[in-house]
């Protein structure tokens, strides 16, 4: 084992002159006080390492011994995973908080699973099988999920299965197989295996294109700026827009099997949230609690900043593993600007060449290598399995200019930018419906959604118009299109997160909601006056409010849509031909709710 | 054991580098020469060279000063002692006092494991409609007031402070005139309060490393009668001036400036303080209340901007009221549900009115013609701004709730209030006793 001692100490950046050999991220230990504190190589000039300390470096002094390990910064990957609080480095916060109390002591690590635990295994490997790197053996139930257990992703060399347990319960370090290979090598598999985080798991057949939408319930993305399951997306936005609450439910509605939250060097108050409510809340999609599927990576903004970039790592790599079981993975990350904060400060301390506003001249290849680790993948077993990647971006003064947002921006499928004056004026989500894209396929026709959205742009055009000339100088046909794009706005982008019903809206909902809707938009109407024009969208948009409250194909939700058809009949006078056309392809709306 | 060096070899700005062996990071060191002597923290060390930056400031010192290290760091006394005193950044007495030495705690200390945080659950009285009603200041919230230079943001920090439900109150000065220090003090005196205060004070005229400790070391007591299971109340004003000095000293250093000069760890470094408010599980609490002035009325400078991102919300204080909007409490909707059946509902409906006003007041100001509705909002907004924003109005929140029904009642009928029909039942003043 290489051997060092500290030579000097720059905030939590440490230098040790090394005896032997030593590997570029190597986890080595700096002892200080009685206490190892976890820290990793980041650059090597000579027989000099520079090693970022995941903990506070005080105490630290010149001539303190560090200990390599030869191991790369790892997780611990195995079933228990599902339901559990780490830290950055996967130390179990609820664990650490029983043996140490109110504060995170330095230099205490724990097991990120349970080890007494006795788990019910399955084979369905047989001795003789020949496996390899990513092969189920077994299989052990963790909740609602069948939890495979794989061939450690190191052994990438075909395996033969010499032994294997039969039916009954292990323990996590249980040998559960004896694999052995060509050259006479046996190799011992237990239930539980490292793997560094930095390196991308690719045990898959193939990487297909993301093409199914991941439902979030959230009307304004699903319909026109949609995220696919497999995807990457952001969410910039300025502070107290919403990014947050807009994750959070995102983590309770999206359609996926498991939701990964990293929360990376932001306010603690908002894990404690999630922390002490998804205990308590029912996953409306199996009825079982939402925290069975949930994972929680927490590196909250007082915690050591180096620990920060290792969190969004040890949540994808989490994030991998599932997948390598055929599931569909959502992994959160909020924020990734602090990632890249802490990604600064060390580079500051390494005196590098500052880029833009002192980032890294690297920052762009890393937030790039980290998106691109989401993905739709066939495995080798033939079942699908997608990792689908969100994360917020916290831009300096809230302008979208700045490196962080521009190199996400370069790599994401899908923008969802927030926008200061839809958050203000509470619209919720404040999603900015003209600025915001996505390359991906959505829940809607295209040419609905582009045909909407053409009225978006341009009733906006009128509205700055209007601040002008005032509403005597606007055109009746203008003003009529800018009262539709105020509609669009009132009654489908915006949604009440209050209201139960409208709080969710799933996807046969959306589309018929949509029929609706552009059945009003592609509608002539007959006004005769700007103030009959305002009072005729007033009242239906009071209409349509309530038909948004109304459960899914109550009496109530029929009785209104059939109040909104009728009510359209008085002023209407034609409509658009395109916006016929369109209609018809989108499947058009017939009175009493069916389509 | 404790050896003493006494070749100093560098002096650039505040920091000093002696060459000394067995030296830890974040050690303390007293410097002395003829006279004087300051304590100094070791900041940065490689092999033999040990760079410290001196509390008091590198002014005077010369070559030949004497460097002992003392073998912990930065420490400051704690115990009911502390009560109705006043000290320096340094934690050296300023009010005449004797120095405290016993029961001796680290400052800085490490973060809360937010598996031991609780949800927070209980408001902050402070008796300003502002803040009651419209924007609720809950109990181990972080909320800086953000203010323009020149507006009473110690004046209103003061007034919570002495109506705030908490068992004590720690003020960290930072870069405070020494007027606004006298005025603390005598209003705190004068409120009775003085005995449930401590003063970590920095004056703009002292050194400005102390500046950097204020923080530290007032949230360090607070977290230690916070797990005595008291609620504590700590003001820190202005954490800009702090901001500031992170910056002056980041480049004496050499560091590569991120924006505007401000070093790249300016995030981490307020939120490494901002994050010590917390309600603990089975013991008290730390409330945060701060100043951050902001150059020029603009919120996107860097200390504003990497505030807002860290707190829970914004006190925004302009011509001397509180705005209601850009003033957001992020943690209000935990507690106004508990307070009355209308609270919400009232904030709400007032807000959206307000809203309208200011709109009417743009068109009228642009020539444009007012119509019935426009005249009802200007009389309701000039009300609203003198019984509601005032900062003079001093009134238990159930009184500024039924207010704000009066007000609604003397400008407008009772559906334009988009209030739902119970409410209006419920609350809605009858003819007599109507103001104007």
């Amino acid at each position: 084992m290489t051997k060092g001692r500290v030579v000097g100490i720059n905030g939590n950046m440490v230098t040790v002159e090394v005896a032997g050999d030593v590997t570029m991220n190597e986890v080595a230990y700096v002892s200080c006080a009685g206490k190892k504190l976890k820290s990793e190589v980041i650059r090597i000039r000579g027989r000099l390492a520079e090693m970022q300390v995941f903990e506070m470096s005080r105490g630290i002094g010149v001539g303190d011994e560090v200990e390599f390990t030869a191991e790369l910064l790892s997780v611990r990957l195995g079933p228990g995973l599902l339901a559990q609080v780490y830290d950055g480095l996967q130390n179990p916060l609820p664990e650490l908080a029983a043996q140490c109390g109110f504060f995170l002591e330095r230099g205490v690590y724990l097991s990120p699973l349970d080890e007494k635990k006795e788990w019910p295994f399955t084979p369905t490997a047989s001795p003789g099988d020949t496996v390899t790197a990513g092969d189920a053996l077994g299989t052990v139930p963790e909740g609602i999920f069948s939890h495979r257990i794989m061939v450690p992703f190191q052994f990438r060399e075909p395996l033969r299965i010499e032994r294997i347990v039969p039916v009954g319960a292990y323990r996590i370090l249980d040998t559960i197989a004896e694999l052995s290979d060509e050259k006479g090598g046996r190799f011992p598999v237990t239930m539980t295996f490292t793997w560094p985080v930095k390196r991308p798991v690719t045990c898959y057949r193939e990487r297909l294109r993301p093409a199914d939408p991941m439902v979030t319930q959230i009307r304004i993305i699903d319909t026109f700026i949609p995220v696919a399951r497999g995807g990457t997306y952001c969410i910039p936005g300025p502070f107290g827009a919403g990014k947050t609450v807009l994750q959070q439910v995102t983590s309770r509605n999206a359609d996926v099997d498991i939701v990964i939250i990293a929360a990376c060097g932001e306010r603690a108050g908002e894990v404690v949230e999630t922390l002490r409510e998804f205990p308590k809340l029912a996953d409306p999609r199996t009825g079982r609690m939402l925290m069975e599927r949930t994972i929680i990576i927490c590196n909250t903004s007082s915690m050591p900043v180096a620990a920060r970039e290792a969190s969004v790592y040890t949540a994808i790599t989490l994030a991998e593993y599932y997948r390598q079981m055929g599931l569909h993975i959502l992994l959160l990350a909020d924020s990734t600007s602090r990632w890249a904060q802490a990604l600064r400060e060390m580079s500051g301390r390494l005196e590098e060449i500052p880029g833009e506003e002192a980032f890294p001249a690297y920052l762009e290849s890393v937030i790039a290598g980290f998106y691109e680790r989401a993905g739709l993948v066939r495995l080798r077993d033939r079942s699908t399995g997608s990792i689908t990647i969100g994360g917020t971006v916290s831009p300096a003064g809230g302008n979208f200019d700045e490196p962080v947002t521009q190199s996400t921006l370069k790599v994401v499928g899908a923008f969802h930018g927030l926008s200061r004056e839809r958050s203000d004026a509470r619209k919720y989500p404040a999603i900015h419906p003209l600025e915001s894209w996505s390359k991906y396929p959505g829940l809607i026709h295209a040419a609905g959604t582009e045909y909407a959205r053409d009225i978006l742009f341009r009733g906006n055009e009128v509205g700055q118009m209007m601040k002008v000339v005032g509403e005597e100088g606007t055109a009746l046909e203008d003003y009529e299109l800018y009262l539709k794009s105020e509609f669009i706005d009132s009654v489908y982008l915006q949604q009440d997160s209050y209201d139960p019903v409208d709080a969710a809206v799933p996807t046969e909902r959306q589309r018929h909601v949509f029929r609706l809707l552009f059945k009003v938009l592609a509608s002539r109407f007959d006004f005769g006056s700007k103030e009959m024009a305002r009072f005729f969208f007033n009242q239906l948009r009071q209409k349509f409010l309530d038909y948004n409250g109304a459960p899914w194909q109550s009496d109530d939700f029929r009785r209104y849509e059939d109040e909104i058809l009728s009510f359209l009949e008085t002023k209407r006078s034609g409509e658009d031909e395109e916006g016929d056309r369109i209609l018809k392809e989108l499947g058009g709306v017939t009175a009493g709710g069916a389509s | 054991m404790k050896k003493i060096y006494s070749r100093i070899e560098a002096i650039a700005g505040n920091v000093i580098t002696v060459h000394a062996g067995g030296v830890r990071n974040g050690e303390l060191a007293v410097v002395s020469s003829a006279g004087r002597s300051s304590l100094a923290e070791v900041i940065r060390l490689h092999k033999e060279k040990v760079s410290l930056q001196v509390f008091a400031g590198s002014r005077g010192i010369s070559t030949g000063d004497r460097v002992r290290f003392l073998g912990h760091p930065m420490r400051v006394s704690f115990s009911a002692d502390l009560l109705g005193r006043i000290f320096d950044g340094g934690g050296k007495p300023r009010d005449h006092g004797p120095e405290l030495d016993e029961n001796m705690i680290e400052i800085g200390g490490p973060a809360v494991n937010p598996a031991q945080r609780i949800i927070p659950r209980n408001m902050i009285r402070t008796n300003i409609p502002m803040i009651d009603l419209f924007n609720s200041l809950v109990e181990s919230q972080k909320l800086p007031v953000f203010s323009v230079s020149g507006e009473p943001y110690n004046p209103l920090l003061a007034r919570i402070a002495l109506q705030a439900e908490v068992d004590l109150i720690i003020l960290g000065g930072m870069g405070l005139k020494h007027d606004d220090y006298l005025f603390f003090r005598e209003t705190l005196e004068k409120g009775g309060a003085l005995n449930r205060t401590v003063f970590f004070i920095h004056t703009a005229s002292d050194p400005i490393v102390e500046c950097l400790l204020v923080p530290d070391i007032a949230l360090a007591v607070a977290e230690g009668f916070a797990l005595q299971g008291r609620k504590v109340l700590v003001l820190l004003s202005d954490m800009t001036n702090f901001a500031d000095a992170l910056k002056e000293i980041a480049i004496t250093m050499e560091q590569v400036p991120s924006n505007r000069g401000y070093p790249g760890d300016l995030y981490s470094q307020l939120a490494a303080r901002y994050e010590k408010a917390v309600d603990f599980s089975g013991a008290g609490s730390i409330t945060i209340l701060g100043v951050t002035t902001m150059p020029g009325d603009d919120v996107t400078h860097p200390v504003p901007d990497n505030t807002g991102y860290i707190t829970e919300g914004q006190y925004y204080l302009k011509n001397g009221r509180i705005e209601p909007f850009g003033s957001l409490s992020r943690l209000k909707q935990l507690v106004n549900n508990q307070t009355r059946g209308d609270h919400r509902a009232l904030m709400d409906s007032m807000i959206t009115l307000y809203a309208a006003y200011k709109e009417s007041l743009e068109k009228k100001a642009m020539g444009f013609k007012m119509t019935d509705w426009d005249r009802k909002l200007l009389k309701y907004g000039v009300i609203f701004e003198r019984e509601m924003m005032d900062l003079s109005v001093n009134i238990p929140l159930e009184t500024a709730l039924d207010n704000g029904w009066r007000i609604l009642a003397s400008c407008f009928s009772p559906e334009e209030t988009r209030l739902r029909s119970e409410l209006l039942h419920k609350y809605w003043p009858s003819r007599e006793g109507e103001t104007d």
